[in-house]
């Protein structure tokens, strides 16, 4: 753990701050006239919210340049890593809370609605849970473990001076616009694509800042190779910034309202949006946190990734097929026939490098298998790897039209979904979050490895009971969707596959109490270890602390 | 494994593994949507579809608004149950102006692609108000508020502008008129001429008696409903076999109203 680290040319104490300031001083201005000028209230309110974040960010650059406190250029920025920290956490709870109030609306909506409050409608929360757990919660852990991570493996300081905490806090604000847009209107209703051209645009200017500091980072690195966790880094940052600036094309209505309307319509603007909807999946879900898997778990078993050769292999037939599969989700629609082959075939082909990968995360603990044992944090990254491979073979599994015709608008789609976002991405972030605390904070141990324990059966419970729910709702419904009776007519209406939903609605909403009970558990966890606590009981039985140190680097 | 050996390279090289990214992830994108915007038979050429009048159009936005897409789909497939329940499957010509396309992923509630002319007016204002008053079964939210919001009419034709640059053919004529045929389609007592409207919005019927003083949103949403998958007539169709496999989807491609 030793921080630090030869003293480099670059001078990183606070010249970029005025150029910053300036850019704030402008934006600030600029939001001020916006929200003088906006006939919308909800815009007004969104350009407030804008005005006060940058006069924020003025002030605390104020703060920073009275404190003359400027970081020691040879060492590593581990602070903007620790907020990044604290905002998944953050965000990771909220965005399971917004799901399990909407699992309980569809459970009982009688109960849970309000006729006259807009704001608290399935409709309107729905994106605010989807965003929360996706861009929020899934976008800081790549934030942070990309900063740690890239630091590391090139033993160099974040490049930038205070551009980091720019992408930070400026990434927060997008959230902060977006869930906010949502809850009083403010939606193109392109599905993970919901934010409004203003926070996209907003997150475009974060998004090459984004970029800048992880390349400006290699350009100064130490080590002359580049980590493959870098790899694929690099290309959720680079292909998360293409798919995001194409599919939100778009004329707003004028320059001071929120309302715009897409450049491309009808059939066009389906395959965009899916292209880019599937490869958020792909890029941001999939390759951002292989990214963590190929840093995080050899650091913590201390063991080398299992092959280099299939890592190469992994990684450009990875990125190259996953870009094709974006049709799947429109089989059987308008789009023209060979585009839906198309996406239906490389879908499948995805199948081997999505398993190339697992393959290559799992088998890294050879030689270390115990670990699986003794470490509940070991555990939880594994079987999140586990579950990356059962949703990665259920995903060319739906893609097959035939398979997709029954599956397709029903349930079953929502558990797939759940059993990669919870299993997977949740699980590996969830590892990931608690080795960064133990690192960045720099303490020895976890405050309870009981607690991880109790924190990983809860929530596999959770997973558990949320898929199953889901695979019986949606076979259910697809079946009795095309159900004829034996005189030929349609034997269920619509109303009738809804009301069969009931109890697999409950499950679910039961599953995702566990879930967020579990996520709970861990933020208590890593507060206590930040805090530097240890649980006194597992501090006496493990005499020195079991958890085992990031000792030497993996194979870079 | 001398390509590995290469691969180093990019190993030690920023620039160039960011371009390598660059080029690998663009390949399946321009191949699959590329074509869309130049291959003539993507979107058939059938009678009928016209852009949304200002009350549709205004209606639309709020059915963006409220993120209706979250539950329900408007993209009928060629599958017997489905031309069953909802009628014939969907065209790519009848979400030509759509911007965005509202196909939807979900169907928490039924395909609403067709939904037009199948329930009154008036039972779609019972409906969204409290949709478990009508089916009790259901699980819907309550759009109660929508009938206590007067619909912001002034904008419609900035609106209509933004569509217009985004490709949907709007004359300057629609263009001008906006407001005045917002009013006159929703039945406000508040319109003088009558005789242009029919001429820029040819078969959109206006009410009998107008005396709506105050348009809400709820008229323009259920406007918007109501021309929903309406404006192809298919009872000029020859209708096809549909069965559920893939057989039907080349009876889709070579559409039988196609007279280009």
């Amino acid at each position: 753990m030793d921080q630090h680290i030869t003293p480099s040319t670059y001078r990183e104490s606070g010249t970029d701050v005025p150029l910053l300031a300036f850019f704030l001083g402008i934006g600030a201005f600029f939001f001020f006239v916006v929200a003088a000028v906006t006939p919308e209230n909800a815009m007004q309110i969104h350009a407030f919210m804008f005005l006060a974040a940058f006069c924020a960010g003025l002030y605390a650059l104020l703060l920073q340049v009275q404190s003359g406190n400027w970081p020691d250029p040879s060492t590593y920025n581990t602070n903007v890593v620790k907020a990044g920290v604290v905002a998944s956490s953050f965000w990771g709870v909220a965005g399971l809370l917004v799901g399990v109030i909407i699992a309980a609306q569809l459970a009982f909506p009688e109960a849970l609605s309000w006729p006259n409050i807009p704001q608290l409608n399935f409709s309107r929360l729905r994106p605010v849970h989807t965003s929360a757990v996706i861009f929020a919660f899934g976008g800081n852990v790549l934030i942070a473990t990309s900063f740690y991570v890239v630091q590391r493996t090139t033993k160099a300081r974040l490049f930038g001076g205070t551009l980091p905490w720019f992408v930070f806090w400026g990434y927060n604000l997008f959230i902060v616009i977006a869930a906010t847009g949502y809850l009083m209107g403010i939606t193109q209703s392109k599905e993970y694509a919901e934010p409004e051209w203003y926070a996209d645009l907003w997150l475009t200017v974060v998004w090459v800042c984004y970029l800048l500091v992880f390349l400006g980072t290699l350009w100064k690195r130490k080590e002359p190779h580049i980590y493959v966790a870098n790899w694929f880094y690099l290309a959720f940052i680079v292909t998360i910034a293409l798919l995001h600036v194409v599919n939100n094309l778009a004329v707003p209505v004028s320059m001071f309202e929120s309302r715009s309307y897409s450049l491309f319509g009808g059939v066009q603007d389906a395959l965009t949006q899916w292209w880019y909807g599937h490869n958020a999946v792909g890029f941001f879900l999939t390759a951002g946190f292989l990214a963590i898997m190929y840093y995080f778990i050899p650091k913590r078993v201390n063991r080398p990734v299992y092959s280099y050769r299939l890592s190469i292999v992994h990684f450009w037939s990875l990125i190259f097929i996953y870009i094709w599969a974006g049709p799947h989700h429109l089989h059987y629609t308008a789009l023209p026939e060979w585009a839906q082959t198309l996406g239906m075939v490389f879908s499948i082909m995805l199948w081997m490098p999505s398993w190339g990968g697992m393959i290559n995360g799992v088998m890294t603990l050879s030689g270390a298998w115990d670990k699986l044992r003794t470490d509940p944090v070991v555990r939880m990254m594994i079987v999140s790897l586990a579950f990356y491979g059962m949703s990665t073979f259920e995903g060319p599994l739906l893609s097959v039209r035939a398979v997709n015709s029954l599956s397709h608008y029903t349930e079953w789609g929502i558990g797939h979904v759940h059993s990669g976002a919870l299993g997977w991405v949740g699980f590996i972030s969830f590892g990931a979050l608690y080795c960064l605390t133990q690192w960045v904070w720099k303490r020895e141990r976890l405050y309870s490895l009981a607690l991880v324990e109790w924190h990983f059966w809860i929530s596999t419970l959770g997973i558990i009971l949320y898929i199953c729910a889901m695979w019986v709702a949606g076979i259910t419904e697809g079946l009795q969707w095309r159900a004829y009776d034996e005189l030929g007519f349609l034997q269920y209406s619509f109303v009738e596959t809804v009301e069969a939903k009931h109890i697999p609605y409950i499950i679910r909403a039961f599953g995702g109490v566990l879930y967020l009970t579990g996520s709970l558990i861990m933020c208590f966890n890593l507060y206590q270890t930040a805090k530097g606590r240890v649980r006194q009981s597992e501090l006496k039985a493990s005499g020195t602390g079991a958890a085992p140190l990031p000792a030497a680097a993996p194979a870079e | 494994m001398s390509i590995m050996n290469r691969h180093t390279f990019l190993e030690k090289h920023s620039g160039p593994l960011v371009a390598g990214i660059l080029v690998v992830v663009s390949i399946g994108g321009l191949i699959e949507i590329a074509p869309l915007f130049y291959v003539e038979n993507t979107i058939e050429e059938v009678e009928g579809v016209r852009p949304y009048t200002p009350l549709e159009l205004a209606g639309r936005d709020i059915y963006i608004r409220e993120a209706c897409y979250s539950c329900h789909s408007q993209m009928i497939r060629p599958l017997r149950d489905e031309v069953e329940r909802y009628g014939h499957y969907s065209l790519a010509a009848e979400s030509m102006y759509d911007h965005p396309f509202q196909w939807g992923s979900k169907r928490t509630g039924p395909d609403l692609a067709r939904v037009g002319g199948k329930y009154s007016d008036e039972w779609h204002r019972q409906h969204l108000a409290n949709p478990r008053s009508l089916v009790p079964e259901s699980i819907m939210p309550p759009y109660a508020f929508l009938e206590n919001r007067v619909l912001e009419a002034e904008h419609i034709e900035a609106k209509m502008i933004a569509n217009r640059r985004v490709g949907v053919p709007y004359t300057d004529e629609q263009i001008e008129a906006g407001v005045h045929d917002l009013m006159m389609q929703a039945g406000s007592p508040f319109v003088e001429d009558f005789s242009g409207f029919e001429e820029r919005w040819p078969g959109v019927s206006i009410p009998d008696f107008s005396d709506n003083k105050q348009i809400t949103e709820m008229e323009a949403l259920i406007a918007y409903l109501q021309v929903l998958g309406t404006m192809v007539d298919f009872s000029t169709m020859p209708i096809e076999t549909v069965a559920d496999d893939s057989e039907t989807v080349v009876a889709a491609d070579t559409d039988p109203q196609q007279d280009g």
